[in-house]
């Protein structure tokens, strides 16, 4: 009996290019993967980020620092209140003003339904593309009760324009705190379900369980922050260590992950939005009666019965319109802990009432940076879960 | 010989027209309404005529008029001829698998209700049913178009690996009854055992129903195995670059696949047309029969439905995987326990 082999004819194998994006279903914010394939297995990927550029940082050196809150609403347009506020901590730092404790607590309830509704967002997409329609429709009408909510206290849904340098344009409705209730109930039941529908779904545990993964020391030399960094067990908060506003009066707890894949990611998420809930329950309690804006008419708009009577009020009003406030020269950085990570305010000051130069730091850049590492030998199916878990927003990342 | 042809014809004309592709229809107002119901929405409710709206029953009218004005775009590089016959080769082979679906029982000695009374039986429309994965992957292949291909690769790949697991699991229904003829299926199923409990395939192969279900949802491609046309990752699998009429042949030919699967899952696992102690020959038995014939397809159609919005989608690999790991063994653990008892009972 023979053992040799029939010869093979000479096959040659080429890896299949695939461009996935711009517009693509699952690239939302835009951005362009190319993919190297061999069969459905990736063994290459390229991403190709700037297709949303609008020269956000550009376009502030030429206004004054109060033109920039509605610019920085579009950064991440999931969470926009945590963008204004943000950007009025890191004014604020370089003025070296404080602004009113009435106001640093709305600032903070703000933030905490920014990112309800950011993480809110995120499970929603992961679920709508893999295929859970239903729980992204649930997901989202949930979110649309806090968008009711900055509609009744800024009269936007999502362009807020809400944050000043010193403070905020209005203070909350009387009604605020009854209606977030009914918000959060709605939040609470759907937690609760989804838990049910997605959580413990066999289906959805084996998309995301060890896809994605991304170890505890390879995301700190990426640059994780935020959800991402936590699903890979560090328990990194910009609120817990290196608290802003009130964060270091409230209690809370940070959810980390053991494994860092796609499924501790969403778990942290489902987790975070029970503390954010948490946190504004406690501010409520605390939140002291009181003005919202700073009381020097240099950085704060005096209020209109004082810019229509009397002259100081007036002049006040045209410096603060025409000219800006005036910052002092200088330069500072300011984070918080926005939606997906880490957002952080460079500003560079003249002393004029325009930014010198401002830049922002977006945690999904350096998040977007990791996606070969973390899609590499994983299938096409996979970059789905891995994309939507690393929640990246085309406004933020491209600015 | 004029008159059979005749009597073929005018069964085909209920059958198709009346039944297939209105049954078809509605099915789409039937899931968007389902599915708005499930997701704590209101639905389609716009399309009226002359205001009346109707719970939004126009809309499949208002659908298949718009199909039928949109462009019929071809890309350039596609193979034309493939791309042309493509759809029609999905859409043909479902309708034609209903020619072995009795509607009702025989009228006067006479199969008034069922088109082909072959000795085929169902083995007809296994084998018909199975020609429609052709459409897709030529139209996937005809395309020019990388996720289409990609598509056409899933759909051959996963309707391959689920074929076997759907034959699997009727092999053990065929045995039970002693043959492949729906009448005779429904036939021996309207017996009684213990005197109470009608002998329906569900009763008498419970696990084959569960591994028929499964495979007869990944066959007609909807969640959780709607890998061909995962809307997230391939833009819309092989159906990608149709448009217009040819697009709504695909849209069509999925719904007639739903109806197709329930209607042989309505023969084969809760006897047909048959109503627990209800016989004869008077015309409104024979019209409850087909009632309850359409009720049994209607329901297995709302479990598809049901499935179709609750559970996310599957991997590729998985899907594979699970058709060969799970669905094929039990199907023939099945097979071998129906033998076994069988052999001692009788």
């Amino acid at each position: 009996m023979s053992h040799e082999r029939l010869p093979m004819p000479d096959l040659t194998c080429r890896e299949m290019l695939l461009q996935m994006g711009p517009s693509h279903p699952a690239m939302h914010g835009t951005v362009k993967l190319d993919l190297r394939l061999d069969g459905e297995t990736i063994v290459g990927v390229d991403t190709t980020i700037g297709f949303l550029h609008r020269g956000f940082e550009k376009m502030c050196e030429n206004s004054t620092w109060n033109q920039c809150f509605p610019y920085a609403d579009r950064l991440n347009y999931v969470s926009p209140a945590i963008n204004g506020v943000g950007l009025a901590l890191a004014i604020e730092k370089l003025c070296g003003i404080e602004v009113p404790e009435r106001t640093r607590y709305i600032r903070v309830i703000l933030s905490e339904i920014a990112r309800i509704q950011d993480h809110l967002t995120a499970i929603a997409a992961a679920a709508l593309e893999l295929g859970g329609f239903t729980a992204m429709l649930w997901a989202v009408e949930a979110r649309d009760h806090y968008y009711y909510l900055f509609e009744d206290v800024t009269g936007a849904r999502v362009t807020l324009s809400y944050c000043r340098v010193g403070g905020v344009r209005n203070d909350l409705t009387p009604d605020f705190r009854e209606k977030f209730n009914r918000a959060a109930a709605i939040t609470e039941r759907l937690l609760v379900d989804i838990d049910k529908l997605l959580t413990r779904n066999r289906i959805f545990v084996d998309r995301m369980r060890h896809i994605g993964v991304m170890p505890a020391a390879q995301a700190i030399d990426w640059g994780f922050s935020g959800p991402c960094l936590r699903a890979s067990g560090v328990p990194y908060d910009v609120r817990k260590d290196d608290p802003y506003l009130v964060y270091d009066r409230v209690d809370f707890d940070v959810p980390v992950g053991d494994n860092g894949d796609n499924f501790d990611r969403y778990l942290v998420r489902m987790e975070e939005i029970r503390q954010s809930l948490r946190i504004i329950r406690q501010c409520f309690d605390q939140m002291p009666e009181g003005p919202v804006n700073h009381p020097d008419w240099h950085v704060t708009h005096p209020p209109k019965s004082e810019v229509y009577g009397t002259i100081e009020g007036m002049i006040a009003q045209f410096e603060l319109v025409f000219r800006g406030p005036l910052v002092p020269a200088g330069e500072v950085f300011q984070s918080v802990e926005g939606g997906n990570g880490e957002l952080g305010f460079y500003i560079v000051s003249d002393g004029s009432g325009r930014p010198y130069r401002l830049h922002v730091r977006p945690p999904c850049f350096a998040i977007m940076q990791s996606l070969e590492t973390m899609l590499m030998g994983t299938m096409v199916a996979d970059i789905i879960p891995t994309f939507d878990s690393i929640n990246m927003i085309g406004g933020e990342i491209d600015r | 010989m004029l008159e059979l042809i005749l009597i073929a014809l005018a069964k085909c004309v209920f059958l198709f027209l009346a039944f297939l592709l209105g049954g078809a229809a509605i099915l789409s107002w039937v899931e968007r309404k389902m599915s708005a119901v499930i997701q704590d929405r209101i639905g389609p409710n716009r399309a009226n005529v002359l205001g009346l709206t109707v719970f939004g029953l126009f809309h499949p009218i208002a659908d298949g008029i718009k199909m039928l004005f949109k462009e019929d775009f071809v890309p350039a590089r596609a193979d034309k001829v493939l791309f042309f016959f493509a759809p029609m080769l999905s859409f043909v082979p479902p309708l034609l698998a209903f020619m072995a679906i009795p509607f009702g029982p025989p009228i006067a000695g006479r199969e008034w209700l069922l088109v082909s009374d072959s000795q085929m039986g169902l083995l007809f429309l296994l084998a018909v049913a199975s020609i429609g994965i052709y459409g897709h992957t030529l139209a996937g292949w005809s395309s020019d178009n990388k996720f289409s291909l990609m598509g056409a690769l899933r759909t051959s790949s996963q309707l391959f690996s689920y074929e076997v697991g759907l034959t699997l699991s009727l092999l053990g229904v065929f045995m039970v009854y002693g043959t492949i003829l729906p009448q005779s299926i429904i036939a021996a199923q309207s017996e009684l055992m213990w005197g109470w409990l009608p002998r329906w395939g569900i009763v008498t192969q419970p696990l084959a129903f569960i591994l028929f279900m499964l495979s007869s949802i990944a066959e007609t491609k909807r969640a959780p195995f709607d890998l061909p046309e995962a809307d997230s990752e391939l833009v819309a699998g092989y159906s990608t670059e149709y448009s217009s009429m040819r697009f709504a042949m695909f849209f069509l030919s999925e719904f007639v696949g739903i109806l197709l699967v329930s209607a042989f899952g309505a023969v084969l696992f809760f006897g047909g047309w048959h109503v627990p102690g209800l016989s004869g020959d008077a015309w409104w038995i024979v019209a409850l029969q087909v009632g309850a014939f359409l009720a049994k397809t209607g329901a297995l159609v709302y479990l598809q439905m049901l499935v179709r919005w609750t559970v996310p989608r599957m991997r590729f690999d998985q899907v594979i995987g699970f058709g060969w790991k799970y669905l094929i063994p039990f199907g023939l653990l099945n097979l071998l326990v129906t033998a076994v008892v069988l052999a001692v009972w009788r």
